[in-house]
């Protein structure tokens, strides 16, 4: 096999560079033991066609380590919760595994059932990320599949929001193709039967009128699943409607009520034709309408399915935790969490609830929480709040509130998680159909009065026509097709909506709440600058020696910032624990922490940023500032914007960044120490000055802004990664793309409105001819498919022909590859 | 002539078996994941082990 010798070696496994060539199997090399382990593994159990399919293909195991991680797998109650089905010997799972990313992680986790004796089955969906196992638990636990699985590099994800098990969506959309499928095939055999008939059969000939009433009942056959199964979706939303109309719930008679009415009248009068009359009817009309406007549906509830819009606390809190009752170590679910139980935290877990410390030293990041990347000390007997990580050692803490009533998760309690968010989906069809439901009916009156004292045999054929035509299918399929095709080109150009609805929401929109750290600012990459006198080389390197002793994420960022090139000799070296840390490096005493550790003069002014003054020798040198890094552009973003938008900005920070911000935004519209409640209460208020909001934030404090306000974007560097419940996923990398995304939604709105025109014209051709009683089967045949296929050609075209001319078709080479997922 | 009665009725009844496939394949979820079949059928199929393939053989 491969073997490279030229430096840097690459891991065989995962494709890192070796520090070394010391972690060999047989001519491999690996970057770590894990890598090799993993190898072993696979070449035990002759799985290597692993590396064969992709090379290199492995995750990289260097920060793993899960010893201990799964234990509470072994409590059955809990593994109960978490398993889809169970028998005495066979039990079903789905788990979530983040770290899938090629074809390779499909063939390896599809041949699971190779390395582990007693799984029977694994089958991966490689777009949701999720490996559907079946195993015999008398041979095998889940734990163990979870510690092996982790071994290999492919960890799942258990969390709180793992219990919860959507099977529904899946089955609202075979319910959907089904039918589609059913009504397709109807259709086209009855266009086929209806040939005959439009070729003008000789009736007075026996062979001919044989074949004309053989193909009457056999399209009458036909069209019954089409009228009974595939359109009783519509007979049942316009039943609502009625109803609720007259419950004076809703003053909106909704489209669905001409359509029904449309389809009951084609089926009716075609009944009426085949029985009474020996004529040929209208199912071939029917049955187009119907399979047109069921893929217009299915086009409408299309979305991404790699991209997970629902996501709240639950989906990064943990299912169990460990807790001393009664003297005994043991797991409980959190969501069991009691005030008062005993609960232990180690290293690189997360704290469920609010608690107070009672031993240990906590060092907790909250980075998740609010973006800050600076972890805060706490010391037993402070209150530590619910959503933060350890990092360290072990945490023994009393619990004071249940997990739902925490400071951070109570959010989740507040009205705006409780209703569904409005999404105006057939609003704009609505408000047409209030007008449109009326008139079709005044019209067909009309028609019918006029005829029933004119020529009474003429009004029910003129009647059904006008309800026949007027059924406004090209109407109800040009937004589908329109928010369809934007949500596409969106998606190209990464920015990703969760369903049509939020384009017309966007649309609505007249102010802009940004967020800071993490939206306006990048995400965890924070500049070093240093403030005083210019440090020489040799004083560099020695900072950046002292600092590189320390796990303190500032001092780590010092050590990358000013880079080490010689080794040097370390005398002593001392951490103080929130403060500082000093050394004597080459007989230098550098110290470098806090105004207190270090002494600083008064008249220095006081820093606001993440920041540590530095001593060398006793002599105050300077003071080393983190500041954050602004996204590239967001001053002419924000300049854009707000000639259309108001904007806002709301910041959980400190006023830091005060004067830099301020110029950007109107008097007012910035405020800092915003909690997660006080941002929702912002966006509350502003909409009951009736204005519309677009919330862009993306932490799990923002998840209540994004929530209550109309449209939610998540920012995010990596959308497959993180994103708290939103409407919308924006790509960090075209933050800068804001204001056309915007602007497009509102062309895509006028695009939709320049088709209802369209087929409304077609409507009032069509009404032209029905009023007039001079619709024939062969003319509603040719007619209502055209108007509908060009009703759906001009939307779709129109939306591409300008989302060219807005240049979101340049789209640069290396991003071609991400299209393919 | 009564010969095309005949063979539309055929045509529609093996139309209906493939419908009648669709249904099956649509129930039991084959439409669920329209991705992953597209990397899976890539894989080759298990490598025989190159002692059974000698013994059957003659």
């Amino acid at each position: 096999m491969i073997s490279s010798t030229e430096t840097p070696v690459k891991c065989y496994h995962c494709g890192d560079d070796c520090p070394d060539e010391s972690i060999l199997s047989e001519d491999k090399h690996f970057c770590c033991q894990g890598c090799r382990t993993v190898y072993e593994i696979l070449e035990e159990n002759n799985l290597c066609t692993y590396y064969d399919l992709n090379q290199n293909a492995g995750v990289s195991l260097k920060s793993g380590d899960h010893k201990g991680k799964f234990d509470y797998l072994d409590q059955a109650e809990i593994v109960t919760q978490l398993l889809d089905y169970q028998s005495d010997t066979v039990s079903k799972i789905t788990l979530y595994i983040p770290a899938v990313h090629c074809s390779s992680c499909v063939w390896l986790l599809e041949n699971f059932h190779k390395i582990k004796k007693g799984v029977v089955s694994s089958r991966l969906n490689f777009l949701k990320k999720e490996l559907s196992l079946s195993f015999d638990n008398r041979q095998v636990s889940l734990k163990e599949i979870a510690g092996l699985l982790t071994t290999l590099g492919y960890e799942p994800q258990i969390s709180l929001q793992s219990r919860e098990k959507s099977t529904v969506k899946n089955n609202v959309q075979r319910n959907l193709i089904l039918r589609i499928g059913v009504v397709g095939f109807c259709t086209g055999n009855i266009m086929l039967m209806s040939f005959p008939e439009y070729f003008h059969l000789d009736l007075q000939n026996k062979v001919d009128s044989t074949y004309q009433g053989f193909f009457l009942y056999f399209n009458f056959i036909l069209a019954l699943p089409v009228f009974f199964y595939g359109a009783s979706d519509y007979f049942k939303s316009a039943w609502i409607s009625i109803r609720e109309y007259f419950k004076n719930t809703d003053s909106v008679f909704s489209v669905d009520i001409p359509i029904a009415l449309g389809i009951t009248a084609l089926f009716g009068r075609s009944v009426y034709e085949t029985f009474a009359n020996h004529s040929a009817g209208y199912y071939d009309s029917l049955a187009g309408l119907v399979f047109f406007l069921l893929t217009g549906r299915w086009i409408q509830q299309v979305t991404y399915n790699y991209l997970s819009f629902e996501r709240n606390y639950k989906s990064y809190f943990p299912l169990a935790v460990k807790t001393l009752r009664d003297q005994k170590e043991q797991f409980i679910n959190v969501s069991q969490l009691e005030k008062g139980d005993i609960i232990l935290i180690h290293h690189q877990e997360l704290i469920p609830a609010d608690a107070i410390l009672s031993s240990g030293k906590g060092l907790i990041d909250y980075s998740f929480v609010s973006g800050e990347t600076d972890p805060q000390s706490r010391r037993p007997g402070d209150l530590i709040y619910a959503g933060g990580r350890q990092k360290g050692g072990q945490l023994q803490l009393v619990v004071q509130k249940p997990v739902s009533q925490s400071y951070l998760t109570q959010l989740w309690n507040n009205q705006a998680f409780k209703e569904e968010k409005v999404m105006p989906t057939t609003e704009l069809a609505n408000a047409f159909s209030k007008y449109f439901t009326v008139i079709t009916l005044l019209i067909a009156t009309i028609t019918g009065i006029y005829w029933y004292i004119n020529n009474p045999e003429v009004m029910l054929n003129s009647v059904t026509a006008v309800l026949m035509v007027a059924c406004p299918c090209a109407l109800t399929l040009s937004m589908p097709f329109t928010m369809g095709t934007t949500m596409g080109i969106f998606g190209r150009n990464k920015f990703y909506v969760k369903n049509q609805g939020v384009i017309q929401l966007l649309n609505e929109i007249d102010g802009i709440v940004f967020d800071k750290t993490g939206t306006l600012t990048r995400n965890n990459s924070e500049k070093i600058i240093f403030k005083g006198k210019p440090l020489t080389e040799n004083e560099k390197n020695l900072v950046a020696h002292l600092c590189s002793a320390s796990a303190h994420p500032l001092s780590q960022m010092i050590a990358r910032d000013l880079g080490q090139q010689e080794k040097l000799t370390t005398d002593y070296f001392k951490e103080t624990e929130g403060q500082g840390i000093e050394g004597r490096i080459d007989g230098h005493l550098i110290r470098l922490g806090k105004r207190g550790f270090i002494e600083v003069p008064d008249l220095d002014p006081l820093v606001r940023h993440t920041h540590s003054y530095l001593s060398i020798d006793g002599m105050l040198c300077g003071c080393f500032v983190a500041e954050p890094v602004f996204r590239p552009h967001w001053q002419k973003v924000i300049k854009k914007l707000s000639r259309s938008f108001k904007l806002f900005l709301l910041s959980g920070d400190n006023d830091a960044e005060k004067d830099k911000l301020q110029p950007c935004f109107d008097q007012h519209a910035v405020r800092f120490h915003q909690t997660p409640q006080d941002k929702l209460d912002f966006i509350r208020q502003k909409q009951e000055e009736n204005m519309h909001i677009l919330m862009i934030g993306d932490g799990l404090n923002d998840a209540g802004a994004l929530r209550q306000s109309h449209v939610g974007i998540a920012i995010s560097e990596d959308v497959k990664v993180f994103t708290p419940a939103c409407d919308a996923i924006l790509d960090a990398s075209v933050f800068d793309r804001l204001n056309d995304f915007l602007g497009f939604s509102k062309t895509a709105i006028n695009i939709v409105k320049a088709s209802f025109i369209l087929s409304l014209v077609y409507n009032f051709i069509g009404i032209g001819w029905a009023v007039s009683g001079q619709l024939s089967p062969v003319m509603a045949a040719i007619f209502m498919p055209l108007s509908s296929i060009s009703v759906v050609l001009f939307a779709t075209g129109l939306t591409h022909l300008f989302a060219w001319l807005k240049g979101f078709y340049r789209i640069p080479a290396s991003d071609a590859n991400l299209r393919s997922l | 002539m009564k010969v095309i009665i005949f063979l539309a009725i055929t045509a529609v009844l093996t139309a209906a078996g493939f419908l009648v496939a669709f249904i099956w394949a649509t129930r039991n979820g084959q439409f669920d994941d329209t991705y992953t079949p597209s990397i899976r059928m890539l894989f080759d199929s298990e490598k025989e082990d190159p002692n059974q393939e000698k013994e059957v053989r003659p």
